[in-house]
């Protein structure tokens, strides 16, 4: 993996009818049963335990790949473990249309890419994207594509805060900013 | 171009030119963090910064809302770490006494109009009741923002909404709030301020303004503001929407499960079944709330079979509500009133509803296993208290 690219193989986080699914919230991505837990390396078998149809997401992944979402990922609390079981399985990416507000702050923070795609569900609806795919992204230019199809995916390069947290690895090596 | 009610406290906190969708540093006023978050906050700072001092121990601060006192051996721990951190740096505690962490920066004056506050609590934006930008955040942002006493912020655009019309009589701020949920969603201002205009939310109160405030979040906003004399937009400032709605003789409403968004006017839900009641959390923990509940309560008895608790929002409320006698009158209807804090919503001191318990209760969120296992329903105190007495969701009219 190149600096300027973060390439995988996806999962796309589809409902019993194949839509994409919005809206998930952090008690879907790391329920609050399991909120003792403070050891990231004892989160990872947790992640999306409690979303309907993925619970046995962590025994499907690999390290590597990356998660497919709908819009507004993340809802709900502020809790970091909702990032850290994701960094824990050693996946490289989400991309969704939009994230809640301080779920991306929170994954920003940590050095975990983010990424924001716009045309996910128009994509997903075609079947131009599908679980297995592989995609590229360049998370300074945006340009972005899916491994063997003429469909392009419409990425939003990374902030330039959010490539230095991501360069500097968290929040606390990147430091108090410029100024 | 002239700047929204955020940019112009955005501006005021930073050098760089705050304008919608760029990506500015900060100075933060106050940063705080609570018994959950604040022990992993602890943790945080003391591997990144060892036992250097915060940037100012005089803006910084933990509020303990959530377990208070502690029932748990897991949050008695984890209060204890944050004390023992608090006393190594001088830094102030607002300790399990003192109720909501919100509430109590507003009452001491610390969340200020036009200040910027930031804290581990969803609801932080609630501040926006008093024109300060407030902001959850995670244990990572606010180990930061201990040290250094900065972030970064992406400037949101906002979305001006008018409200045109005044409710019926007997509707109350919880009833507008809800309708708003119901009319917004969690798309209309996602991850958008949002500025309220009309003559229905002008001439809301402070808690009234406090209960609208703290439920943007669940609209997926990041803070909502009533603009006025200290905090206003410029005349040319920019909106990236106008959202017009018509409350002209608006009702009750009601929020069913499974979210704060599934509303309906009281009349659809009237007649389910109730097994407790829950009034207070940071939405209508006041004493005008309570009092309200009273009100409807005054001489008349929970009904045999249902659980009424009550917890202030803050030791203060409880102290106004013991000297003015509400207490009274909620302890001879048959309530159960317990010590300020988050209960009803964290899972703390206030119970938790079983399965198959039905709740009815003046909090923000309703999805599911939030307040325990069973369905809760959504409501202002009034119907709360009314609910509660006829054993069923209904209003107090007829009662």
């Amino acid at each position: 993996m190149s600096e300027r690219t973060i390439s995988g193989r996806v999962w796309v986080l589809v409902d019993a009818n194949g839509r994409l699914i919005e809206d998930i919230d952090t008690d879907q991505i790391f329920h609050n049963a399991h909120l003792h837990i403070t050891d990231p390396a004892e989160m990872g078998p947790h992640s999306l335990g409690n979303l309907d149809g993925w619970k046995d997401f962590p025994k499907r992944c690999a390290a590597g790949d990356i998660i497919v979402a709908g819009r507004n990922f993340g809802a709900g609390s502020s809790r970091q473990q909702a990032v850290d079981c994701f960094i824990a399985l050693g996946l490289a990416a989400i991309v969704a249309p939009s994230y809640s507000a301080i779920y991306f702050r929170n994954a920003v923070n940590t050095g975990f890419p983010v990424l924001r795609a716009r045309n996910l569900e128009t994509l997903v609806a075609a079947g131009s994207l599908v679980s297995g795919d592989r995609i590229e992204c360049g998370i300074e230019t945006g340009a972005a594509r899916i491994v063997g199809r003429e469909a392009r995916l419409d990425l939003e390069p990374m902030s330039p805060v959010q490539l230095e947290i991501f360069r500097a690895g968290s929040l606390f090596a990147y430091g108090a900013g410029p100024g | 171009m002239g700047r929204t009610v955020i940019e112009k406290i955005l501006q005021a906190h930073s050098r760089d030119d705050v304008a919608a969708g760029r990506i500015v540093w900060i100075d933060l006023d106050i940063r705080s963090a609570r018994d959950f978050g604040g022990p992993n906050v602890v943790k945080n700072y003391e591997r990144e910064y060892g036992a250097a001092a915060p940037a100012d121990v005089r803006r910084t601060f933990f509020t303990f809302d959530l377990c208070a006192p502690a029932c748990t051996l897991k949050y008695a721990d984890n209060q204890q770490a944050c004390r023992d951190f608090a006393r190594k740096h001088s830094i102030e505690v607002f300790d399990v006494d003192r109720g909501i962490g919100t509430h109590v920066l507003m009452e001491d004056g610390l969340a200020k109009p036009g200040s910027t506050v930031v804290g581990t609590d969803s609801h932080m934006n609630i501040l926006g009741a008093v024109g300060c930008f407030g902001q959850g955040m995670g244990d990572v942002d606010i180990a930061f923002a201990f040290k250094t006493g900065r972030t970064w912020f992406e400037v949101p655009e906002t979305v001006k909404v008018v409200l045109k019309g005044r409710p019926a009589a007997g509707t109350d701020a919880k009833d507008l709030t809800l309708f708003l949920c119901r009319e917004l969603g969690t798309k209309k201002i996602a991850l958008a301020a949002a500025e309220f205009f009309g003559e229905a939310v002008q001439s809301l109160d402070f808690p009234g303004r406090i209960t609208l405030c703290s439920m943007i979040t669940e609209m997926a906003g990041i803070i909502g503001f009533i603009p006025d004399g200290a905090t206003a937009a410029d005349p040319d400032a920019l909106y990236a929407d106008i959202v017009e709605l018509d409350v002209s003789g608006l009702g009750p409403q009601v929020a069913a499960p499974p979210s704060p968004n599934t509303v309906s006017d009281l009349g659809e839900v009237s007649g389910v079944r109730i097994d407790s009641g829950f009034l207070g959390s940071c939405t209508n923990g006041r004493t005008e709330d309570l009092a309200r509940a009273a009100a409807v309560l005054r001489g008349r008895k929970v009904r045999k079979g249902v659980m009424l608790k009550v917890v202030p929002a803050t030791r203060r409320v409880y102290e106004e509500i013991l000297r003015s006698g509400v207490l009274a009158e909620l302890f001879e209807s048959g309530a159960i009133v317990l010590n300020p804090g988050c209960g009803g919503c964290a899972e703390g001191h206030a119970g938790l509803t079983g399965k198959g318990e039905v709740e009815i209760s003046t909090g923000n969120r309703n999805f599911p296993g939030k307040q325990g296992k069973g369905p809760v329903y959504l409501a202002s105190p009034e119907v709360v208290a009314a609910s509660c007495v006829r054993g069923e969701i209904g209003g107090p009219e007829g009662l």
